[in-house]
């Protein structure tokens, strides 16, 4: 019985330059933040990210690690732009592909079926024609003769996502409201890379939840890491909502240039136990 | 009662969104379309199905009624099309396009904004309308920097057989584009608007044969509004008097 225990760094280790990662969650909602905060600490770079973007992309942003990016929205959710993604944007220092939201989800399905494209309508006569020359359409063959969109696989080499409870085998679990587009980003990709809050025994899973809230099985899975706290500071409900200070103290710091080293002093240099170390002196000065 | 504020008047016009929209989604962004959309729900369209915002439909007394996470918002949801969006935007067009993307050019944008979000899946499946709290020349302009929600034009050039933009609520009145060849018109002006300020404040020319008046709440709207609904007048921060 394989144990896929890791730690972040074990995983980000796996990474090689150029990839294409997905990251799960969804704006500053159940990100896995601790395997980004381990790709800060790595030499990866130029990778071709994916993602329904938080603070994972203004982040990765910071330190430069973004070749590409795939995205239908940035977004903190209680703040309405991510500095650092804006910098990135206004100085041209990414490339993007933007998609509509539904059309992102669309290009996932396609690469967890192994279909060369899904057909849909949202993006036609949109913005995302005109900016991704490269898309093209097919016509229905049946009657109706409607033209749609032909959305191309989106392709994973790796999906980073955090869930609430996991096993050693790599079954896990989602305890909060909403799934977000984990399961796909793990199907659309090679390998899918778990963090958690708490590893536990496989009989565990089903106490603490319904059997639907089971999100992945293990065949999706290489990886687990347990990072308690490791969604900080977006939302990992019911364990914990977004540490709204917290983000706006990013935010406030990503707008200053020597704000953001102070933060990257205090925050970012150190390992994963440091963060959290630094995280709850930060809470304790409210 | 008296001293019925323009946030008022704009609650009632979002709500008026909604007449006849009858048993379907309504996803309202922005808190005074929130407002009118539970306006509307407690007063004359009470099938419509609501979200807290996340992944639950809520009754009007706040019970769980339904799960609906975003997967299924875009999976199935919006392709079905029994849903009415109201969406911000940035700027708005007089073919009706709208940006929530960014502004200046694409591949180097002068301000980047959220991106296009759901605006084209949005347009090209179901009803959407636009709220602007601030309505403005910059808001209200010849041409969009980059089309996320679709208008009139791009949507008949591309097919979209379910394309429905239905009118725009500002601060100041109510538009849509119902013209000739959906030509932009003003629908109707807020109380204590002039025809004239309206225009002044948009870019391209509006169509202003058939004005009236926004109409006004009715006494039972506002005791809805002023002390069930928002009893804090958050709504004056959205528009203020």
């Amino acid at each position: 019985m394989a144990d896929k225990r890791m730690t972040p760094d074990e995983i980000v280790a796996e990474l090689t330059d150029g990839m294409t990662i997905g990251i799960g969650g969804w704006g500053s909602r159940r990100k896995p933040m601790a395997l980004v905060r381990a790709i800060l600490r790595s030499p990866v770079k130029d990778l071709t990210v994916v993602s329904y973007g938080g603070p994972d992309v203004g982040l990765l942003a910071s330190a430069g690690k973004i070749g590409h990016l795939v995205f239908g929205f940035v977004t903190l959710d209680s703040i309405p732009y991510d500095p650092w993604f804006s910098r990135a944007r206004e100085s041209g220092t990414i490339a993007v592909t933007e998609y509509d939201e539904g059309v992102l989800g669309t290009g996932l399905s396609a690469a967890a079926q192994r279909l060369p494209f899904l057909p849909t309508r949202a993006g036609l006569g949109s913005g995302v024609m005109d900016l991704n020359p490269s898309l093209r359409t097919v016509r229905s063959p049946y009657d109706d003769a409607e033209e749609l969109l032909a959305v191309p696989a989106l392709k994973l080499d790796a999906a980073f996502v955090h869930l609430n409870r996991a096993d050693a085998r790599g079954n896990a679990q989602y305890l909060g409201p909403d799934p977000y587009f984990d399961e796909l980003f793990a199907l659309a990709a090679d390998k899918c890379y778990v963090s958690t809050e708490k590893i536990v025994d496989t009989a565990e899973l089903t106490e603490a939840g319904p059997v639907q809230s089971l999100l992945l099985s293990r065949m999706l899975v290489t990886g687990v890491a347990e990072t308690p706290n490791g969604a900080h500071f977006t939302t990992a409900v019911p364990d914990y909502g977004r540490d709204e200070r917290f983000q706006r103290h990013y935010a406030e710091a990503a707008k200053d240039p020597d704000a953001w080293r102070v933060f990257v002093d205090r925050f970012l240099s150190g390992d994963e136990a440091h963060y959290q170390k630094a995280v709850a002196g930060f809470g304790a000065s409210a | 009662m008296s001293d019925i504020t323009r946030a008022e008047v704009a609650v009632v016009a979002c709500a008026e969104l909604f007449r006849g929209d009858g048993e379907i989604v309504v996803s309202p962004m922005g808190f005074v379309p929130s407002l009118g959309a539970r306006l509307a729900r407690l007063t004359f369209e009470p099938d419509i199905l609501l979200s807290d915002g996340e992944a639950y439909l809520m009754t009007s007394e706040a019970v769980v009624e339904g799960w609906q996470p975003f997967r299924k918002v875009l999976d199935t949801v919006v392709p079905r099309g029994k849903r009415h969006v109201v969406m911000g935007a940035n700027q708005i067009d007089r073919e009706g396009n709208q940006n929530i993307s960014a502004i200046g050019d694409h591949s180097r944008p002068k301000k980047q904004l959220l991106g296009v979000r759901g605006g084209p899946g949005n347009t090209a499946n179901h009803r959407t309308s636009y709220w602007v709290p601030r309505h403005s020349k910059r808001v209200f302009v010849d041409q969009v920097d980059v089309v996320s929600g679709v208008g009139y034009a791009r949507a008949r050039a591309a097919g979209l057989r379910h394309h429905d933009v239905h009118r725009v609520v500002t601060d100041l009145g109510v538009l849509d584009f119902g013209g000739e060849d959906h030509a932009p018109r003003l629908l109707s002006v807020h109380p204590g608007v002039s025809v004239d300020e309206v225009v002044a404040a948009t870019s391209f020319p509006l169509s202003t044969d058939d004005v009236t008046e926004s109409r006004l709440p009715t006494e039972s709207e506002l005791l809805l509004i002023r002390h069930s609904l928002d009893p804090k007048s958050v709504r004056d921060k959205e528009v203020p008097s």
